[in-house]
């Protein structure tokens, strides 16, 4: 199988600043992670190799730093990792990283699987997968906790999707996207044996020369949305503490709550 | 400055469970009026199933002055591609300024595909939805970086301007039986070759409360110290009837599954009391509970940020609190049942 994994590089902290003019993250300078959803990609498509065979390729979209968390991936038993760098993707919004990310994919093609994780931790969208199977016309599957099995022949995958009342099984044509979530699939961590083999393998950059993007199609001016202010949410302004031996406190908290009638 | 004078009215796309209209539905049905009202344009309600026209009458109950109805059997259950296909048909026909989708699994799925299908710009899970009077734009209010920051967007060119909704913030809108609309039925184009996704399996989660739908969510963390006091958890669950939540710490530990973890990576809960047990309160978990009525906290470090957001709450051992809080509930709930009258 060809499987094509998508994975973010975020900030491995949620106390970022943000830039005032640009109202985009500040990342320079701050402790990273592979985001968290996509180690479960990562792992799933690793496991899917071990059945099926082929290559897992690591595509990632960020700045020259970002190069960390693809060679993570590459430690974890990626075969191959792209980045793709380019001062004019920088402000990219979903449409226009996706954009990018489906360019990537096209050139990488032919290919059976992409795997995104649910969504990033920084942007909380959960849009950009949804976006490249548009781009690229494949079938989408989000929600996905596992895959059940796969049939090359068929060209026929199925898997497990954890919706709001319940477990969905859903099967798509190949090649198709997926975003994982947790729950079924966990990430490993690197033995060393693994961490060294990874020093040889490649990790390619790409920038919009090698996309066939124009400037304008992507960064702040390729971007349908535009973040125009940030702020932070209101706090709570005091809390009601009680005090003093559980025998009293615990009383006087069951009064405070049927009192206020939430519970009936 | 707006865009192209040739998009106009507000729409939502309607989700139905078992038949019946999604609440999450009516609540932004019920903000699109808002909207429409401040564009001094009509607020649509697109209706994509099977079967599913005497629905319509409810949808302009609750506001709806125009429904864009497609029944087909391809759209019994929702799947990617035929939705996408129908929305997109209505929207290119119609030209809507605004599309409206709650921020579900099914409009979070949706959503995108039909917004990248558009080339247009979409804004996840929103908190707040306005009409800048100056520019007639939409402006966009949304939790990021795990709600640790709000942002403002706005999409100031393209069209449609697109938004999924967080469920249980905005309130669902009275129904008003004398309300009547237009209901405009379209066919759906799209050939099954087409549709490249089955739907071959269902396996509800059992649970006695479903934690998003709960008024009374009793959540256990860390806190609690080992995997067999989380029973102490269930139990205030029990005697409150209410649903049972977790911390991601005890759900990854494997104390709980993973349909009960609240927070940002897990489900986010909007009850009427949410009771934090054991929780810190880190900024992941707070994402998905703090904008509950009334949040209490159990920890035994004040320093805790979840007192933070709480509204009342005890410094304390959580074993020892827990057992005490479940007696007394349980001592005067019956009470309450058994007087008179």
């Amino acid at each position: 199988m060809e499987i094509i994994v998508a994975i973010k590089q975020v900030p491995d902290t949620l106390e970022a600043e943000i830039d005032p003019e640009t109202h985009t993250l500040i990342r320079a300078g701050l402790p990273t992670a592979i985001n968290s959803f996509d180690e479960i990609g990562l792992e799933l498509a690793l496991q899917l190799r071990e059945r099926h065979g082929g290559q897992v390729t690591v595509l990632s979209m960020g700045p020259k730093s970002a190069v960390r968390a693809l060679q993570t991936a590459l430690a974890m038993g990626a075969d191959r990792g792209i980045l793709l760098n380019d001062r004019r993707l920088a402000g990219s919004d979903t449409w226009a990283t996706a954009l990018a990310l489906a360019a990537a994919a096209r050139k990488l093609a032919p290919f059976d699987l992409l795997v995104f994780g649910k969504q990033a931790s920084d942007g909380d969208t959960a849009q950009v997968g949804p976006e490249v199977a548009q781009l690229c016309d494949v079938p989408q599957v989000t929600y996905v906790v596992n895959v059940r099995s796969v049939d090359l022949a068929e060209r026929r995958i199925e898997v497990d999707r954890i919706l709001e009342r319940g477990r969905q099984r859903v099967r798509a044509s190949l090649p198709a996207l997926l975003t994982v979530t947790k729950g079924e699939v966990f990430p490993h961590f690197p033995t060393l044996a693994e961490v060294l083999e990874a020093r040889k393998k490649d990790i390619a950059v790409w920038g919009l020369d090698e996309l066939g993007l124009d400037r304008d199609a992507v960064g702040l001016p390729g971007s349908p949305t535009r973040v125009r202010h940030i702020f932070s949410p209101t706090r709570n302004a005091n809390v009601e503490l009680f005090e003093g031996a559980v025998t009293e406190t615990v009383p006087k908290l069951v009064d405070r709550l049927l009192g206020g009638g939430a519970i009936l | 400055m707006s865009g192209p004078p040739e998009y106009r009215d507000v729409w939502v796309f309607i989700e139905t469970e078992a038949g019946a209209i999604a609440d999450a539905s009516l609540e932004v049905l019920g903000k699109a009026r808002d909207l429409a009202a401040g564009r001094g344009s009509r607020t649509g309600a697109v209706l994509l199933g099977e079967q599913v026209r005497a629905l319509s009458a409810t949808l302009c109950h609750h506001g709806a002055d125009v429904v864009y109805l497609m029944d087909d059997p391809r759209l019994a259950e929702y799947r990617t591609e035929p939705f996408v296909a129908g929305a997109h048909q209505l929207v290119e026909k119609y030209r809507p300024e605004i599309v409206l989708f709650s921020a579900t699994t099914t409009g979070r799925d949706l959503a995108p595909a039909l917004a990248a299908k558009l080339h247009t710009g979409l804004t996840a899970d929103c908190t707040g939805l306005s009409i800048e009077p100056e520019t007639g734009l939409l402006v966009q209010t949304r939790p990021a970086f795990g709600g640790n920051i709000m942002a403002e967007i706005v999409c100031a060119t393209r069209r449609p301007q697109m938004s999924t909704v967080r469920p249980k913030v905005m309130p669902k809108p009275l129904a008003d039986p004398s309300r009547t609309g237009e209901i405009i039925e379209e066919q759906l184009r799209i050939d099954d070759a087409a549709i490249r996704t089955q739907v071959v399996g269902f396996e509800p989660e059992v649970e006695t409360v479903n934690i998003a739908d709960a008024d009374i969510v009793v959540s256990g963390g860390r806190g609690l110290g080992a995997p067999e006091n989380f029973k102490l958890v269930h139990e205030l669950a029990e005697v409150l009837k209410g649903a049972v939540g977790a911390s991601r710490a005890v759900v990854d530990a494997g104390w709980i599954g993973v349909h009960h973890q609240v927070g940002q990576t897990g489900r986010t809960v909007r009850p009427k009391v949410y009771f934090a047990c054991g929780i810190s309160g880190a900024i992941q978990h707070l994402a998905g509970m703090r904008t509950s009525d009334v949040i209490v906290a159990i920890n035994r470090d004040p320093e805790a940020p979840i007192f933070d957001v709480a509204t009342c709450g005890i410094v304390g051992d959580v074993c020892e609190i827990l057992p005490l809080m479940t007696a007394e509930f349980r001592t005067r709930l019956e009470r309450q049942l058994s007087r008179p009258g």
